[in-house]
């Protein structure tokens, strides 16, 4: 059994997984299912990247999404109470946006596997073993000299996109309560206690 | 055919060469921490079974395993016998890039640190889904707390990792404790010019396990056993399991990290005492699996929004600015890397 041969059993498993996940993603009924069977699509398609010698991309997808973006998800997903009807209505009014969508996505799939039937390097070889270098190595190389104005871009958007988070949650209401915690920690008992000195008295009925 | 095959039985026995310890590991962890808590509550700890109780901890394997699991009506059965597994295999799988000496490891990846935030993020999810299948309120609380608090410290621990990097260079496990090398041993190590991000890592490590004094999953005091509160016998056996297999590779990567892996903290002409090894590894780890038992004996449980203010106004803010300060330390070569 050589290498390559492996390899190929190992993608076209991978890859199966992450079709038929991502169908039961949009067919399962329970919400709770259709996000942990995105997070099985998300993780084959990482080892798939991992086929590809992609191992920084891979690993950031399973840390980013798997790991942050979908317990987050999740979280959501659970408190919800997701009326099922609901969702079924909506899909026929949505359907031909999707289509559509699916149709451009086929399009530019075609074009892409056509490129590659003609022989036109669209990727060219790995740069990084090309290089020597581990991908990682290459990846950060890469991204802080030839693409550093880019990246610092994306960088500035998130920033932007994650003040906007900020600022559109955070609403100051006047009649909200907060802890000061710097307060909380200052307190000492006679803040809170007071002690107060008193003799002892005798129950009313013995003193008539 | 016969050499990819022996590859595979030879990689399988290196597996087992490792787990079977983490798990024996495990056993030995819950016989050590009964015992230490024992003795900071001055009682006597498990003392009936075998020497010094030893056995204790096998004991409780049988009872656990021999126990009924029960299944709570209107749960998802699929889900609550997944979640269980889906909490212990990243705790084992973790170990793989784990070095236990120089080219001691079972798998030497590039992108070791990664794998292992990868790893430590995935176990989540068996909580998360323990809490929900289980079909109870108390689960669910225990559940929604654990994924906040862990997504919280996961970022805390991971500017602390990026520090570790950018000194080391690498995100390779073997050329990380490499990179602590030199003659002066102990101050060569990371937690010296990483102090302040190395004591955040342990905090967070802490949080991220769920243990005390931020085991506001379990919290037994409001809602029960949190997560766990539905499940019984071998099942909740393996989450205990992971919880410890968890804390021991923690405890690894403290050491391995910031403490030199299996770097002597003396010089070389010392002799034996002076020489690099397992043993030191070991030596290191145990101190800091000590620690989690000490600070459970020792600390109240957090509230709640302090452990969140804890981890986002504070431990990240701090990571942030000493990320600066490393790649400063770096580039300055305010600090020596490698022997």
């Amino acid at each position: 059994m050589n290498p390559q041969l492996l390899e190929l059993i190992c993608f076209y498993a991978f890859a199966a997984v992450a079709v038929v996940s991502a169908l039961m993603v949009i067919t399962l009924r329970n919400s709770v299912h259709a996000v942990l069977s995105l997070v099985l699509t998300f993780f084959s398609v990482a080892s798939i990247w991992l086929l590809a010698q992609a191992e920084f991309l891979a690993l950031a997808l399973i840390v980013v999404y798997v790991g942050a973006v979908m317990v987050l998800f999740l979280f959501v997903v659970m408190m919800l109470d997701i009326n099922q009807e609901k969702v079924r209505e909506g899909f026929i009014r949505y359907l031909p946006v999707g289509i559509v969508v699916a149709a451009v996505m086929l399009l530019e799939m075609l074009a892409l596997i056509g490129l590659r039937a003609m022989h036109v390097a669209v990727m060219g070889p790995n740069p990084a073993t090309e290089a020597g270098m581990s991908n990682i190595a290459w990846l950060g190389q890469a991204l802080y000299t030839r693409y550093l104005l880019p990246f610092e871009v994306a960088a500035l958007i998130l920033t932007v996109g994650l003040v906007a988070a900020v600022v559109l949650t955070l609403r100051h209401k006047a009649i909200a309560r907060h802890q000061n915690p710097s307060e909380q920690v200052r307190v000492r008992d006679r803040d809170r206690v007071r002690i107060v000195k008193m003799d002892a008295e005798r129950p009313q009925e013995d003193q008539a | 055919m016969a050499a990819e095959l022996w590859l595979v039985f030879w990689t399988l026995l290196k597996i087992l060469a490792i787990t079977i310890p983490v798990i024996l590991a495990v056993a030995m962890f819950v016989y050590w921490e009964r015992k230490v808590i024992g003795w900071m509550h001055v009682r006597m700890g498990p003392n009936k079974i075998g020497p010094l109780g030893l056995f204790q901890a096998f004991a409780d394997v049988v009872k656990l395993l021999l126990k009924e699991v029960v299944v709570p009506a209107n749960a998802n059965r699929f889900l609550f016998f997944l979640a269980p597994l889906l909490a212990l295999v990243p705790a084992l799988a973790a170990w793989a890039v784990v070095p236990f000496g120089q080219g001691l490891v079972l798998a030497n990846v590039n992108a070791g640190v990664l794998y292992l935030l990868a790893m430590s993020s995935l176990g989540v999810y068996g909580i998360i889904l323990a809490g929900w299948a289980s079909n109870s309120r108390y689960a669910l609380l225990g559940a929604m707390r654990s994924a906040a608090q862990v997504i919280s410290y996961e970022l805390a621990m991971g500017m602390a990792l990026i520090c570790v990097l950018v000194l080391a260079g690498s995100l390779n496990l073997t050329a990380i404790v490499d990179a602590q090398a030199g003659p002066k041993g102990l101050f060569d190590w990371f937690w010296l010019p990483l102090l302040p991000v190395f004591v955040i890592y342990w905090i967070s490590g802490v949080a991220e396990t769920n243990r005390a004094p931020f085991d506001v999953a379990e919290g037994e005091s409001e809602i029960v056993a949190g997560f766990h509160v539905e499940y019984s016998g071998s099942a909740f056996a393996i989450f205990f399991l992971a919880e410890y297999a968890n804390m021991i590779l923690i405890s690894f990567l403290a050491a391995v990290l910031f403490l030199g892996g299996w770097l002597s903290p003396f010089p070389v002409s010392w002799g034996w005492i002076g020489t690099p090894g397992f043993g030191w590894l070991l030596v290191k780890a145990f101190v800091f699996s000590f620690l989690f038992l000490w600070f459970r004996a020792t600390f109240p449980r957090y509230r709640y929004d302090q452990i969140m203010r804890l981890g986002w106004k504070v431990f990240i803010p701090i990571t942030i600015v000493w990320v600066l300060v490393a790649g400063c330390m770096k580039y300055f070569g305010w600090v020596t890397i490698g022997g």
